[in-house]
């Protein structure tokens, strides 16, 4: 049962604030989703004033000068940088994207910066990705193919059989379209979500794949699949412009015509 | 700190409303306010079957401005529900996947469902002629 409030537990408090220095001219203000598993306390948001004239134009920028410069004890994830890892997935002015693809001059007013919707918090923006990785694990993210490989070469493909597998392919596993999702909110824990869903169509439509069959017998099943409603949410935030939703849609087509 | 105590990220408190979601919701809303209208035709229907006293009241009922109101919402939940639906027929081929046919699609539904019931009421007030 969908359970709109948040738990008693999780209801965030007003937080500290922090002025800017003085002098500075180009002024935001980011409002940061904190919390800190040691306190005992619920989660807060504080507030910092960052000079943006020393400052790089992306949000990633902005938190990694809050914490070097402002308060070191701002825990995030972060890698790479250009947005090829997904460590820095995070909902930024409401909706979810990565802060290092994100600029600042985006968001008007201030910038308000929360982890990844209905997920357990481990310390401030870094979400609990453990359930989201296994439901990643449990639709075999990997070739199988009872014919063996042929001895002096790949198993070669056609252009237009790569063509269905490139977009799929480029997904990169931030979960900001899974933690986008109301259906996924209410029902993570038995429907899989977009990201794995699209995961696993990625495979259906490998031509070297042969176990296609048991990946759609996998799928059919009302809450693993079919807990998408066509809301749309994931295609519209994907930071990699990835289309979630047409995967599934196309997953739902191919079970309806093995029926026939 | 074990992990079952960790908190809850904020979700419909934080997320921005867009097309997509609001539209979805209204969907289901819609759903639900058809099938509560359901109960206001059978009361119809009965009033109908139970004399010209029982007829009479119903109409007073319907016809009085809460009714009324009612009625209209009714029948523009209806409308949304059903231009919507064909939105979801076309999903269900694969087609118009892509943001801005999805936001074009929203608002034509939209529309369409206003469309419809300003017609449909157009033709009740005008008594049908």
């Amino acid at each position: 049962m969908a359970e709109f409030r948040l738990p008693e537990n999780s209801r965030i408090k007003p937080g500290r604030k922090f002025a800017a220095v003085d002098g500075a001219a180009n002024v935001r203000k980011f409002i940061v989703y904190r919390y800190e598993p040691d306190s005992g306390e619920n989660p807060r948001t504080d507030t910092y004033e960052v000079d943006m004239d020393r400052c790089g134009p992306m949000v990633l920028d902005a938190l990694i000068k809050i914490k070097n410069e402002i308060d070191p004890t701002l825990t995030f994830r972060r890698s790479c940088r250009e947005g090829i890892c997904g460590s820095c997935a995070m909902n930024i002015d409401g909706t979810n994207t990565l802060a290092c693809t994100k600029a600042t001059d985006e968001v008007s007013g201030d910038v308000k910066i929360y982890p990844l919707p209905h997920m357990p918090v481990v310390k401030d923006l870094v979400p609990d990705l453990t359930n989201f990785y296994a439901q990643y694990a449990s639709i075999k993210p990997w070739l199988q193919s009872r014919t063996p490989a042929p001895p002096d070469q790949e198993r070669l493909q056609s252009r237009e059989d790569q063509l269905k597998i490139n977009e799929p392919s480029a997904c990169i596993l931030c979960a900001c379209c899974s933690t986008s999702c109301p259906s996924y909110w209410w029902n993570g824990d038995r429907y899989l979500g977009p990201a794995a869903l699209l995961a696993a169509y990625r495979w259906i439509v490998d031509t070297r794949d042969e176990a296609t069959g048991d990946r759609l017998d996998d799928l059919e099943d009302p809450f693993r699949l079919y807990r998408c409603h066509t809301i749309m949410n994931c295609t519209r935030t994907c930071p990699k412009g990835l289309n979630p939703a047409k995967a599934i849609a196309e997953t739902k087509k191919l079970l309806a015509e093995r029926r026939h | 700190m074990a992990a079952n105590h960790r908190p809850l990220s904020p979700h419909l408190q934080v997320y921005r409303p867009q097309i997509t979601s609001v539209l979805s919701i209204l969907h289901r809303i819609t759903g639900v306010v058809m099938s509560v209208g359901l109960v206001a035709l059978i009361y119809w229907l009965v009033a109908l079957a139970g004399g010209e006293a029982a007829y009479a009241t119903a109409l007073t009922v319907l016809g009085s401005v809460p009714g009324k109101l009612f009625l209209f919402g009714w029948s523009l939940a209806f409308f949304y529900h059903l231009s919507n639906g064909v939105r979801h027929l076309f999903w269900d081929t694969g087609r118009g996947f892509e943001i801005p046919q999805v936001y074009r699609s929203g608002w034509t539904a939209v529309g369409i469902a206003t469309l419809l019931t300003i017609i449909f009421w157009t033709a009740v007030l005008s008594g049908g002629q």
